[in-house]
């Protein structure tokens, strides 16, 4: 109790400057993976995608992402057998995002793809086996979220098979494609548009008090997407038309009216990104906050500080633009046969999973359900080439990053308990 | 400092492009065949070098294009093609670029004598023969389309009334190839008989340009199958 007295400014301290760093990790890693579809497909500039990152993230995060924070910041670790010492649950989330932050940072000059999600989680398990016990885990969410993790890259790929599937059912196998692409294409907009707002709205948004029913969320949905849609359409239409051009012209005019639409995707993508993995950065850190206000007290249950969804935010973007944009600028001169058509469903079905996971509280890896939402696209055969053997290397660091993330959260764990105490 | 990225990696170079490269290259390269077949019967033997020369050149190109695809196809991609059929595909085409190279190379080491009657056969079933490479070459154009449609729906259908019509011109220059032969052996006392060892060979690997052609046709046919 007095540790966390004594030096509750250095660790508050201590908490910002590890949550930044975590985040920097988040926004110089995970963006090129959100947003990389919509550059690739030629849709975006490498230059609107920060503009739309920068904008977007910023909005998910502190308009969706304080469900996940709460989850990373209380849901994993039971806290009950240090009801005396509180001072280890700072030591562990502080341990935590220096353990997650190191090793982001290490993957990133190694090349490899790790999940930042993933990265956090071990880390926090790891502490809470190291300096706790085994007990102080709580393993159904832990149970949960492993399944999560499993089961959403396999969502994001049906979602994203489906919609390939409705695109060729509707426009490109019809007789007269490009009629087709701009009777269809405003409602999948409004489809983007109204499942965002759904997820999103859905009973409203407790920290900014906003409250909705259950028929005025669907209503405010219903309202959004249909915006988007008129908008969409408004793009549509300066696309020009020959409906006597031959398939192989109306083809490349189809694709021309499917870029609004995956720059929408683009927007809800880094939307969802932010909702979901801000909380890796900043749940550590509320915890931290909460625990040192209130003197130790491990029962209580503030809501996350609005400010603190912005110093996430923040972070992201800083990242970005610092780092990430140098991934990006390397996928914009590499992938040339990334149809918007196909970026599209991938894109979207992926951030309509994250967005819900984000929802449900559930702290899930953008970069794998963007990889199965792909997959998805590809078994529908959307793609020129895929190339399985990254989806192996993905395994093989989901395998590694948990263990290697709790081990380095329990050596930081055990350092700064013993420069603190 | 290597930059991770995960998805990008994830998509593979696309093989249809340069699959469509090399066959542009290829009936460019077979193209060249009348010409050449003209300048030996006006005995204007500069410009049949010439010609030469410029199928070389194709042919070697086309062998390029063709390792630089193979380089780029690992058994670990994951495609709407089987690899073996796309490579079957890549190797027929390039037999027409060999065939033609063939025939190009054979004029210079040993040219035969001129009959005045096979000319016209001769030059009728060699641009028949072209024809069949042309509409082969208009199929492959539908095949990025092809791609994008999953081989389904109206544009397969359109391809499948384009392969029908090159088998109706293939059947063409099976006869107009007899036509040539009929012709050739009906004056078989007017040449020398390496003239017509000569002959014989060469108006078989032209019937080859065609023969080649169709056959790519119908591995497509396969793909678009259901």
């Amino acid at each position: 109790m007095t540790v966390i007295a004594e030096h509750g400014a250095a660790l508050i301290a201590l908490a910002v400057i590890f949550g930044l760093f975590m985040t920097w990790g988040i926004g110089a890693n995970d963006v090129a993976n959100a947003l990389g579809t919509s550059v690739g497909s030629g849709a975006i500039t490498v230059r609107t995608a920060i503009i739309i990152a920068a904008i977007f993230e910023f909005l998910g995060a502190v308009l969706a992402g304080g469900h996940v924070t709460k989850t990373i910041r209380k849901g994993i670790i039971d806290p009950g057998p240090i009801a005396d010492n509180p001072e280890i649950l700072v030591f562990g989330m502080l341990a935590a995002l220096l353990a997650a932050g190191t090793w982001l940072a290490l993957a990133s000059i190694r090349g490899w793809p790790v999940s930042t999600t993933h990265s956090i989680v071990g880390a926090l398990v790891g502490f809470a086996i190291a300096g706790i016990g085994f007990d102080a885990v709580n393993w159904g969410k832990i149970g949960l979220i492993a399944t999560s993790w499993v089961i959403s890259p396999f969502l994001g790929g049906l979602a994203a098979f489906a919609l390939m599937m409705s695109i060729r059912r509707l426009i490109l196998n019809t007789e007269k494609p490009f009629e087709s692409a701009v009777r269809w294409a405003p409602v999948y907009a409004f489809l983007v548009g109204f499942i965002m707002a759904l997820v999103t709205l859905f009973k409203g948004l407790k920290h900014l008090n906003l409250n909705l029913s259950i028929p005025m969320s669907f209503l405010a949905a219903a309202a959004i997407g249909l915006a988007v849609a008129v908008a969409a359409r408004t793009f549509i239409k300066r696309v020009p038309m020959d409906k006597t051009a031959d398939r192989h012209f109306q083809f490349a005019s189809v694709e021309q009216v499917f870029v609004p639409l995956m720059i929408l995707t683009a927007c809800a993508m880094a939307f969802a990104h932010g909702s979901n993995d801000v909380a890796n950065g900043i749940g550590p850190l509320a915890a931290v906050l909460a625990l040192v206000r209130s003197g130790g007290d491990l029962a209580q249950t503030s809501p996350v500080p609005i400010w603190v969804l912005l110093l996430g935010g923040t972070g992201i973007l800083v990242g970005l633009a610092t780092y990430g944009y140098r991934v990006m600028q390397t996928i914009g001169t590499k992938i040339t046969q990334l149809t918007p058509t196909s970026g599209f469903c991938a894109t979207m079905a992926a951030a309509a999973t994250v967005v819900l996971a984000s929802r449900i509280a559930i702290p899930v890896s953008t970069t794998h359900i963007a990889v199965g939402a792909v997959m998805g696209v590809g078994l529908a055969h959307g793609f020129a080439a895929l190339d399985l053997r990254v989806v192996g290397k993905i395994f093989v660091s989901w395998v590694v990053t948990l263990p290697a993330g709790g081990a380095l959260a329990a050596l930081f764990f055990f350092f700064l308990k013993g420069v603190f105490t | 400092m290597p930059i991770s990225n995960t998805l990008m990696n994830l998509f593979g170079p696309s093989p249809f492009k340069p699959l469509q490269a090399h066959m542009r290259v290829v009936v460019q390269c077979a193209g060249h065949v009348p010409g050449l077949f003209e300048a030996l019967c006006d005995d204007e033997m500069e410009k049949m070098k010439k010609i030469r020369d410029e199928i070389f050149v194709l042919e070697n190109r086309a062998d390029q294009i063709k390792n630089e695809l193979r380089s780029h196809l690992p058994k670990s991609f994951f495609m709407p093609v089987d690899r073996r059929d796309l490579l079957e595909i890549l190797d027929l085409q390039d037999s027409i670029a060999d065939t033609a190279q063939d025939i190009a190379g054979m004029l210079m080491v040993r040219r035969p004598k001129v009959l005045d009657s096979i000319r016209g056969p001769l030059m009728d079933l060699t641009q028949r023969c072209l024809d069949a490479c042309n509409q082969m070459a208009a199929i492959m154009e539908h095949l990025d389309e092809l791609v994008e449609t999953g081989f389904r729906g109206p544009e397969s259908e359109i391809v499948v009334v384009m392969i029908g019509e090159l088998n109706r011109i293939e059947t063409d220059t099976d006869q107009k190839g007899m036509a040539v032969l009929r012709q050739l052996f009906a004056h078989e006392n007017e040449i020398d008989p390496v003239s017509l060892m000569v002959w014989h060979r060469l108006i078989h690997w032209v019937g080859d340009l065609a023969n080649y052609s169709e056959k790519v046709g119908n591995r497509l046919r396969l793909l678009v199958a259901h």
